[in-house]
């Protein structure tokens, strides 16, 4: 089946996600679409899975223009999508997943799907028991189960959104293998990553977006340096660095280790010194997720210690870390950050921490007007916290921050915040390094990495980099790192491979 | 804002009508003339004094279960195991005036004595609840919900076993204790300025602590978002916990009242529904614990006015309860209705 986009456009409140982009996938061709996070590939292929409706612009299947309703209607029309966390039911049997999505008569007919998900299944060459229940298959089996389903139901145009992720080595042979043969039986196929070398060693065609826009297209043979300035855009001006060169040390990691069901990050030795900035940089779900949330107490570590001023916390919990001056500060703000349905002076009251019985008022709603004060927060003390903007919401989380911080862990600092937002936030941030806070942060913003970052890790499927010192890191490089070149081979990703890769 | 004010006075008022008028309906389904029968709950409530009488009986216990799920709503609980709290504290009080009722101790301690039991009876029964949900994640509606069925089991087992009566086990309880065990009361009556004086200091206890307190302030963020309460430093099981043994312990006062005031003696169905009606007066209010008092009298009034209802029209006087669940029910449909309302302008 020809896939054709016409000019899609979607907007989600003021992010622009789309715009006007065209590209037409021919039957039997594996399209790469790369582009990094927010670069709006998610939301063009959910327009495409029925997921989304376009604001404005065109589908063809075929050459016939369509409107996709829903995903379920997608399907019918011969799209289907797979997600990168897979939309399976763990506490069902293989075989009942298998026949979930098919419309049929009251009584499924199982001996009839059992024999067609054999069928099917040894023409990939996967081996599934369909007996077996959804919640005991692996990631990469989960997957396969995922595509025998979508071609029994009839799929034509298959979309699979970072497949490649939490998968074994032997599983990803066997992936590509299977999305060849799809391709030559005729259906077009379109392949979501940011892993450079998988797009260059699967794709037919790659196409690029950065900031909504398709940017451009390539063919092979790839090179590589060109996909990553397509991605990232040009040189980037490198911001002033820390001049505090401080040598006391805030943090030690002695071989850490954190793992959740899909990825492992092994044995991180980081220092982080007095008043030191270390941006986190890589694709999201790449691991440094679990890194700050195990830095911060709020995921236990499965080895390695974790040291705040000298004190080993390991195994502590949260509460502990902020005893000792640690503050997390997540991406979520209104889920994880801030309380829904209370107002700015509670918030405020809330943070003090008081150890008396009743609450002044008077006094709660005069420190949060001298906070609001302080940090340029547009807003009142009696405004709900979910009436203010992103920027402000944001303002608030730090000005709910206590004074003296060791270490400050933040996810997403500036996340959908205007340049006027970010600038400030940062220079709030600034000072509190000044004053000796030492600063982790998450960012899928290669430039605030790099303007901000006195080092640098880069996270690649649960790898981690040394500390980079930022003043010697091109963007080049990083954008590469990021999307998994140049890492030398190590024995900690064989580890990796050993544990996810026994279902293959 | 002045325009929102009077739309949200609509939609309230617009639920009250239709609750009106779908009971309207149904009284005339059952046969019987509908205002006349609306008149008749009214004389029903207030007509005699001994009826207003019973209606401050029936206020107390309610009063005391809405402020306790008036703790766990505020803590984002949904506290069903409210009813067997109400009973445990009743075994527990009356357990105790048994051990006692014998020894030389003075009534008044041994009163004193089965209250504080039946406080320590509902608070356990609650923890236990809580305890489920924190450590087995077994949620706190089915957990609740299980305990409730214990209670009741447990209840009828010593009413009809070890605390039978002498001869034979009945339905009508236990045997009733001496007068002299009883919460002192108005004359001629059941209604004991004691049992109403520790509800009322109840419910405002409740309001000043979600009003003015830390502890409050803490609960209500623990119950909005637990993520975001922890991350702010509050121990968030364990404020859960605390909130659960209080509610348990006004319900188990409530139960303890039942005994020493209302039936001297253990009923199979002590609690009477006073713990889910309790939750329907906090949704009916909002969670707001300035209108508890009030709604709650409102109940109680419409239970004892529909009393009524069974003597004239043969109408059950379950009807009470036909009447407030709608009520609940189509206040909550207008507040739904109230936000998308809101959200399409």
């Amino acid at each position: 089946m020809n896939v054709e986009l016409k000019d899609i456009h979607k907007t989600f409140g003021a992010v622009r996600a789309n715009v006007g982009i065209n590209l037409t996938i021919p039957a039997g061709t594996i399209q790469g679409i790369l582009g990094e996070n927010g670069a709006g590939k998610s939301t063009l292929m959910k327009i495409l899975s029925g997921f989304f409706k376009a604001d404005k612009g065109e589908i063809l299947l075929d050459g016939q223009p369509v409107t996709i309703h829903s995903p379920a209607d997608a399907i019918r029309q011969g799209v289907g999508m797979l997600h990168q966390d897979p939309l399976d039911f763990p506490p069902l049997r293989v075989i009942d997943d298998f026949i979930l999505g098919r419309k049929g008569g009251l009584i499924t007919n199982q001996a009839q799907a059992t024999r067609d998900f054999k069928q099917l299944a040894e023409q990939f060459s996967f081996s599934i028991d369909p007996e077996a229940y959804v919640d005991s298959l692996t990631v990469g089996e989960r997957q396969q189960l995922e595509i025998l389903r979508l071609i029994w139901l009839g799929a034509q145009v298959l979309i699979f959104d970072e497949p490649t992720t939490g998968i074994s080595a032997a599983q990803k042979v066997k992936l590509f293998a299977a999305l060849r043969l799809l391709a030559q039986q005729g259906k077009a196929i379109l392949f979501v990553s940011h892993k450079l070398e998988d797009v260059e060693g699967l794709c037919d065609c790659v196409a690029v977006l950065r900031q909504g826009v398709l940017i451009g297209e390539a063919k092979p043979p790839y090179v590589t340096k060109n996909l990553v300035e397509m991605m990232f855009g040009k040189e980037i001006s490198v911001g002033e660095r820390n001049p505090c060169g401080a040598q006391d040390v805030t943090v030690n990691l002695h071989a850490l280790s954190v793992e959740d069901y899909r990825l492992k990050v092994r044995n991180v030795n980081l220092d982080v010194h007095c008043g030191e900035v270390i941006g986190l940089a890589g694709m999201e779900g790449s691991g440094q997720g679990l890194f700050l949330r195990a830095v911060a107490g709020m995921l236990r570590t499965v080895g390695g210690k974790v040291l705040i001023n000298d004190a080993d916390l390991t195994g502590r919990s949260y509460q502990v870390f902020k005893r000792h001056g640690v503050a997390f500060l997540p991406a979520a703000r209104l889920e994880e950050g801030m309380v829904p349905g209370l107002n700015l002076t509670e918030h405020f009251v809330l943070a003090e921490e008081s150890k008396q019985f009743f609450i002044n008022w008077d006094q709660g709603r005069l420190l949060a007007q001298k906070r609001i004060n302080e940090f340029n927060v547009k807003g009142t003390p009696a405004n709900t916290v979910e009436s203010l903007s992103g920027g402000n919401q944001q303002r608030a989380l730090l000005a709910l921050l206590r004074d003296q911080l060791s270490l400050l862990l933040l996810e997403h600092p500036t996340r959908g915040l205007d340049i006027e937002s970010t600038i400030y936030i940062w220079k709030k941030l600034k000072e509190r390094c000044k004053q000796g806070t030492s600063i982790l942060f998450i960012s899928s913003d290669l430039e605030e990495i790099l303007q901000y970052s006195d080092r640098i890790l880069v996270f690649f499927s649960g790898r981690v980099t040394p500390p980079l010192d930022a003043t010697g890191l091109s963007i080049d490089k990083l954008g590469e790192l990021i999307g998994g070149k140049g890492w030398p081979a190590s024995p900690g990703d064989l580890a990796r491979e050993s544990t996810s890769g026994k279902g293959a | 804002m002045k325009k929102n004010t009077w739309i949200n006075i609509g939609f309230q008022a617009g639920a009250l009508v239709l609750a009106l008028l779908l009971t309207t309906l149904l009284l005339v389904a059952a046969g019987a003339p509908p205002f006349k029968a609306y008149a008749s709950i009214v004389s029903g409530a207030f007509g005699k004094v001994g009826n207003v009488e019973n209606i401050l009986i029936t206020w107390s216990p309610l009063l005391l279960t809405t402020a306790g799920v008036l703790i766990t709503f505020a803590a984002g609980l949904w506290n069903i195991g409210i009813e067997g709290q109400m009973a445990v504290g009743a075994i527990f009080t009356t357990g105790m005036l048994r051990m006692l009722q014998h020894s030389s101790m003075s009534p008044a301690l041994i009163i004193i004595l089965g209250i504080l039991a039946g406080i320590l009876g509902g608070a356990i029964w609650a923890v236990l609840a809580g305890l489920l949900k924190i450590f087995g994640g077994v949620n706190e509606i089915f957990g609740g919900l299980g305990l409730n069925f214990v209670a009741t089991a447990l209840t009828i087992y010593l009413v009809f076993g070890p605390w039978k009566r002498p001869g034979v086990g009945s339905m009508s309880g236990t045997q009733p204790f001496d007068q002299k065990l009883w919460l002192p009361s108005l004359p001629h009556t059941e209604l004991s300025l004691w049992a109403l004086g520790l509800s009322l200091l109840v419910i405002v206890i409740v309001y000043f602590l979600l009003r003015g307190t830390h502890f409050g302030l803490r609960l209500k963020a623990v119950g909005k978002n637990p993520k975001a309460a922890l991350l702010m430093g509050i121990p968030t099981w364990q404020y859960s916990i605390f909130a659960f043994l209080l509610c348990g312990a006004f319900a188990g006062l409530a139960g303890a009242i039942q005994v020493v005031s209302v039936y001297h003696r253990l009923l199979p169905n002590i609690s009477n529904g006073y713990g889910f009606l309790g939750l329907l007066v906090a949704m009916l209010i909002n969670y707001q614990a300035i209108w508890a008092a009030p709604i709650a009298f409102f109940f109680a009034a419409v239970n004892i006015g529909s009393v009524q209802l069974q003597i004239i029209y043969k109408l059950d006087s379950s009807f009470a309860g036909v009447l407030q669940d709608l009520l609940v029910l189509l206040v909550l449909l207008g507040e739904g209705a109230r936000q998308r309302f809101l959200r399409k302008n």
